[in-house]
């Protein structure tokens, strides 16, 4: 019931939240802290994980029934990578709630629901081992995000929010296509009709229809990785949402699009996974200069951001299709690196936003004389997005270029290609935004009262410090998340050669 | 005896005549006029045929409409008067507030 | 008692795991730095104490192992990641190339950082500027020791890093913001080739541990193995070689150094003259099997030192501003470094390197004595006759230039000699010759700075005088700028040179006599009042300016490689591939507009299309 109890406390919790506004629009933020820490407890035990030897297939297996009839089960397990995940999605979750502490003011109540369910989603996408379930969760994280950015969001929401909906549900309805197609195909070929994860992994499907479901799931989840072409939703959600939604975006939910290619794309089709592995490889390569430049000549400093989300993701896309155990942990490693130093940067510029009402870059700068200390973690944040060894990105990014290097040394060199073109946007966020002579809304915000913008709160400063440490500890000591899900993905690595 | 043929057209013509009505008037009290004369029209086909066949199972059909018609200009009165109080006209070309 | 405290320093057991403190203390410093507030006079003491502890550290090892040639001391904090054949560990490794590089990084970085601590004393941001500073020295540390070329990246990128954050360090100013930009991103893009480098010596060779990778070279593609090893041994080479050419300033990635003079000059003289552009030479000298492997990639090295050295000197002999003249002639002398790695005289390389790092480290502390002193002019022709002035920064100016210009009795002619014989023993006569006009337009432009700015007529008073620390500073480099003859033992052991051939009388002259004959040409020129004044004819103009633009570099690649980049980004501005959804939204609302005219309420449309339907049903039926 562990797992379970992980999945109920948010979803409980966010009904209490909701409801607790009627006696106080602050105590939905509290509840929101009490069931985000409680959900803690039933997975503080597995990091004893970190100190074993050899890890186990499942750290936790809870099968449970549910629908008997379709043998569709309510499977709920964790390995390693679900772990890494899960905790990911717990610490991202505080951050968010951080961020949204003193921005969010109006309906707060259905606010922290909102946040608190699609973690709830999110969580049980990386726990389900049946595959309805799983679709279950996808379309569960989902709403709630539209949700936040519809009613939350800035100046252009109800189109971002709904262009963030109508692309994640177009994958979705690939996917339940697909879904549908690969147990039927398995029902077929092995006479058992089963949802789960652990049978379907076992006889994976073969013949031509498996590649086409192949190629349905992987459109599924690259759509919300998101990789080229598919990218388009990403800057102007990002852009609208708040920054708590920008935060549980960029840290949390694009990651499921790389956990459902490397969890299910990979073990489940591995003949097709090869068959698309050079087109994969080719979106991937691309996507990360498109990304760049794309980022490069953006205004909006949340655009900017987000853009380069989208070229950092072309390197898990990278990772995972380079079947190599290099480009795979790297993939690993970069989800999770990027899901720190990404949503650390929307943070920053949710605080910007807040002192200076504005994220247009040509306004901005000059902010290092005004707030230094908010600069100074923007510095350090923008030198990790640029990959800088020493922390977690640049073992991610070294990693997918050296695993991918070995089969396919051009798309790699057009990937690294990317670092160059990281620099130049990693260094257009910082020169425009803290270097240089103060921009135009950074005076007038001083002329209206210098006491009005103050340097990063404790609880500000706090929030960003525990992710500069989790970064340089990513960077220099990457070797326990690289155990938790090797034996995993040498497994992964197994099928694919056969 | 009179043909069946000059019943069907007086049938035909009835119906055309309703069916003229609801198309072209504008109010909607004669609309419910034209609508019983439809269902008029649709009840002298039945007697038509139930004399032509012998059979009386058009004039059960008779009462059933009968009935029908009665409720429904119950309602439909009911309902005409309700709206007239509330917009003040009975021109459906101002009642128009299910445009999409 | 000298000579015994030598003989006990050579019996000195010293143990191995202190080296790791060698980079720890300036980074600690620096962590503190940068989360503590301390006191300006704490900030000092730590800023200065901690590399002035490393480089005391550094001194130990130096004696204990002096006199030793053959020595490897290794320590390491542990593992950094392991994924199957991948294994990085922080790992150090010292000899005597490394020595020779921690004792420059250490032993200059002490003293400039004693005289940053009179030059900064009345900057706002001093604690920054310390917290940076130690992070260079820690960052440059880690890449002269590392033992595995993922260790050293992280150095690399590391100095890098602070490289940008000290150009940048007056961030107010745009211009400064800009200079810090291109010399990250230009030496980034060398990084990027370093890094596909090794991504291909990984899989070629199946470790990045660079010693092991040496023996490998060596076993995978021995001499006289197949043509198609020794193209990717060459390959291998050149990856790198783009790695050291983008950090060292060289050809074609040279022109982000002149620039990088944005910062303050202490930085200059750290990073920009005697530390950090300095790594790409040792990159190459620590590689120096790998590239002994490669006869073509050798003769790259070679002749992209060549070309650099002629290059950045005659752009070094037009400018005006005193640092610009110091930044090209630093390309110009690690244009030579990387002529004698070509010619296979890694060690004679490193003799350059060491001596240039005193006598430009040196040069560039007076320049900024000098800045300092004159209201912070930088161009030469408003200075003139500071000589009784400032004697001290004269004094260590002209030792300086005396170096520079490869005087003789002074260090610099002794390494700079080296590495002329030693083209002479490679057979490559045209370098040679080429080396040897370099070494004249050297000579003759360091006489150009040294007479302009301090003979002559006064142009305005000094209104300040260097401080106590800063005159310290000087003081002490002016002793090896003059007195380093002695190649560093061990070099030698480490990369042995070519047999040595012998040189005929005119090789063994002109050398001596050049940079005499550029001095007196130069002196000439300067009391016939050539320097500064107005050029007659309109070619020698239009040279003086392609001169003076650095060859004109910065105007090409901003044509071939700037705006097109971003012309193309512009252009893209509102993506491309959003407009195809953008369009199937539009195409969307357009059937929805269609289709949304049927519903308009009016019941009598409704009831006459229900009508409409029916009839054309009923008639379809009776008429099929």
């Amino acid at each position: 019931m562990i797992l379970l109890s992980l999945l109920l406390i948010p979803l409980i919790g966010g009904i209490v939240a909701w409801y607790s506004e009627r006696f106080n629009p602050d105590y939905p933020r509290w509840v929101a802290l009490a069931s985000l820490i409680l959900c803690w407890v039933p997975v503080l035990p597995y990091f004893s994980a970190f100190t074993l030897e050899q890890m186990p297939q499942w750290l936790v297996d809870e099968p449970m029934r549910w629908i008997p009839r379709l043998n569709i089960t309510a499977h709920l397990a964790m390995d390693g990578l679900s772990f890494l995940l899960v905790i990911l999605t717990l610490a991202m979750g505080l951050v968010a709630l951080s961020s949204a502490w003193t921005e969010i003011k109006k309906r707060t109540g259905f606010f922290y629901l909102n946040l608190l369910w699609t973690l709830a989603g999110v969580m049980g996408v990386f726990l389900a081992m049946d595959l309805f379930l799983f679709f279950v969760f996808w379309e569960v994280m989902l709403v709630p995000m539209y949700l936040l950015i519809a009613i939350w969001g800035y100046e252009n929401r109800q189109y971002a929010a709904f262009k963030f909906f109508m692309f994640t549900q177009a994958g979705g309805l690939l996917m339940l296509l697909s879904l549908a197609g690969l147990v039927i195909l398995h029902y077929q070929q092995t006479h058992i009709l089963s949802f789960d994860y652990t049978v379907l992994v076992q006889n994976p499907i073969t013949g031509d229809l498996a590649y086409w479901i192949a190629v349905g799931f992987t459109v599924a989840f690259i759509v919300k990785l998101p990789a080229l072409p598919f990218h388009s939703w990403l800057p102007d959600a990002h852009t609208q949402a708040p920054t708590a939604a920008s935060v549980i975006l960029a840290a949390v939910l694009l990651k499921t699009g790389g956990y459902g290619l490397i969890r299910f794309v990979l073990p489940l089709f591995p003949d097709a996974a090869k068959a698309i592995a050079p087109l994969m490889m080719t979106i991937a390569g691309v996507g990360v200069v498109y990304g760049a430049m794309m980022a490069f000549v953006q205004k909006d400093l949340k655009r900017l951001i987000a853009y380069s989300s989208v070229s950092h993701m072309g390197f898990v896309l990278l990772g995972c299709f380079a079947m190599n155990i290099y480009a795979l942990q790297g993939a690993v490693m970069q989800m999770l690196a990027h899901g720190i130093s990404t949503s650390a940067l929307f943070v920053l510029v949710g605080m910007i936003q807040y002192r200076f009402k504005t994220r247009d870059l040509d306004k901005l700068g000059g902010l290092w004389q005004q707030v230094p200390r908010l600069s100074a973690i923007g510095l350090f944040f923008g030198v990790a997005s640029l990959g800088m060894p020493g922390l977690g990105n640049f073992v991610a990014e070294f990693l997918v270029l050296v695993g991918s290097f070995e089969k396919y040394p051009w798309y790699t060199v057009v990937a690294a290609s990317g670092l160059i073109l990281g620099a130049i946007y990693s260094l257009i966020i910082i020169y425009k935004t803290f270097f240089g002579p103060r921009g135009d809304s950074v005076q007038t915000s001083e002329v209206k009262g210098a006491a009005e913008v103050t340097d990063t709160s404790n609880r500000e400063a706090t929030t960003l410090l525990v992710m500069v440490v989790i970064l340089v500890y990513m960077g220099v000591h990457p070797q326990p998340f690289m155990d938790m899900v090797q034996s995993n993905l040498l497994q992964t690595i197994a099928k694919g050669l056969l | 005896m009179i043909s069946i043929h000059w019943l069907l057209f007086l049938s035909l013509a009835l119906f055309s005549i309703g069916v003229y009505g609801v198309v072209a008037r504008r109010n909607l009290l004669f609309i419910l006029l034209s609508l019983e004369i439809m269902l008029n029209a649709v009840v002298l086909l039945f007697i038509a045929g139930s004399s032509f066949h012998g059979n009386p199972d058009g004039q059960i059909m008779y009462l059933l409409i009968l009935t029908l018609a009665a409720s429904e200009v119950a309602v439909g009165l009911g309902l005409v008067i309700h709206m007239y109080r509330q917009h003040h006209t009975l021109d459906v070309d101002k009642l128009s507030q299910l445009r999409g | 008692m000298l000579t015994n405290f030598l003989s006990y320093g050579v019996d000195m057991q010293i143990p191995d795991s202190l080296l790791m403190l060698i980079p720890l203390l300036p980074f600690v410093s620096s962590l503190i730095l940068i989360f503590v507030n301390p006191p300006k006079k704490i900030v000092t003491l730590l800023g200065v104490g901690s590399v002035g502890c490393a480089a005391l550290i550094a001194l130990l090892f130096n004696i204990s192992l002096w006199g030793q040639t053959d020595y490897v001391i290794k320590a390491g904090f542990g593992n950094w990641m392991t994924i199957d054949k991948l294994v990085i560990n922080f790992d150090f490794y010292l000899d005597a190339l490394s020595l020779v590089m921690i004792s420059i990084i250490t032993g200059v970085g002490f003293f400039i950082h004693l005289y940053s601590t009179g030059f900064m004393d009345e900057d706002t941001d001093y604690r920054r500027y310390f917290a940076y500073l130690n992070m260079f020295v820690s960052a440059m540390l880690v890449l002269v020791l590392a033992d595995n070329m993922l260790l050293l990246y992280l150095g690399w990128e590391g100095v890098g890093l602070c490289s940008y954050l000290l150009i940048g360090f007056w961030y107010k100013n745009r211009d400064n913001n800009m200079a810090a930009n291109k010399a990250f991103l230009m030496t980034r893009i060398g990084d990027t080739g370093m890094a596909i480098g090794l991504f291909l010596l990984f899989y070629q060779l199946g470790t990045l541990n660079i010693q092991d990778m040496q023996t490998q070279a060596v076993a995978v593609w021995a001499p006289g193995s197949d043509l198609q090893g020794n193209s990717m041994a060459t390959l291998c080479c050149l990856l790198l070689l783009a790695g050291a050419v983008g950090k060292s300033a060289q050809l074609p990635l040279q022109n982000w150094l002149p620039d990088a003079m944005a910062g303050p000059t202490p930085v200059s003289a750290l990073i920009h003259a005697a530390t950090m552009v300095t790594a790409g030479v040792y990159l190459i000298a620590r590689n120096t099997q790998l590239f002994q492997l490669s006869p073509d990639a050798m003769f790259v090295v070679a002749l992209v030192g060549t070309c650099t050295l002629l290059l950045a000197a005659t752009a070094a002999m037009v400018q005006n501003d005193v640092k610009r003249i110091l930044a090209y002639s630093t390309i110009s002398q690690i244009g030579y470094m990387f002529l004698a790695l070509g010619v296979g005289a890694g060690s004679v390389a490193v003799f350059h390197l060491m001596t240039h790092a005193f006598f430009k480290a040196l040069l560039f502390l007076s320049a900024g004595a000098l800045i300092y002193s004159v209201h912070h002019e930088h161009n030469i022709f408003k200075m003139g006759g500071l000589l009784k002035k400032l004697p001290v920064v004269a004094a260590s100016f002209a030792v300086g230039c005396a170096a520079l210009a490869s005087l003789p009795f002074t260090s610099g002619f002794f390494s700079k000699e080296s590495i002329l014989e030693k083209i002479v023993d490679s057979g490559h006569t045209e370098l040679w010759w080429a080396a040897v006009i370099g070494a004249f337009i050297t000579a003759f432009y360091s006489g150009r700075l040294f007479f302009v700015v301090f003979l002559g007529k006064m142009q305005q008073e000094p209104n300040h005088t260097p401080t106590k620390t800063m005159h310290i500073a000087l003081l002490v480099l002016i002793v090896p700028s003059i007195f380093a003859w002695m190649q560093p033992q061990g070099l030698i052991a480490l990369m042995p040179g070519l047999p040595s051939k012998g040189l005929s009388d005119l090789q063994h002259w002109l050398p001596i006599f050049t940079p005499i004959a550029a001095l007196m040409l130069a002196f000439g020129l300067y009391r016939a009042n050539f320097f500064g004044s107005e050029l007659k004819s309109p070619a020698l103009q239009s040279i003086h300016q392609l001169l003076k633009s650095g060859w004109g570099f910065d105007f090409i690649y901003h044509h071939l490689f700037v705006l097109p980049f971003k012309w193309l980004c512009h252009i893209n501005r509102n993506d491309i591939i959003d407009l195809f959804y953008r369009r199937l939204e539009d195409t969307a609302r357009l059937m929805h507009g269609f289709v949304t005219g049927f519903q308009n309420g009016r019941l009598r449309s409704y009831s006459a299309s229900l009508v409409l339907f029916c009839v054309l049903a009923i008639s379809w039926v009776v008429l099929k």
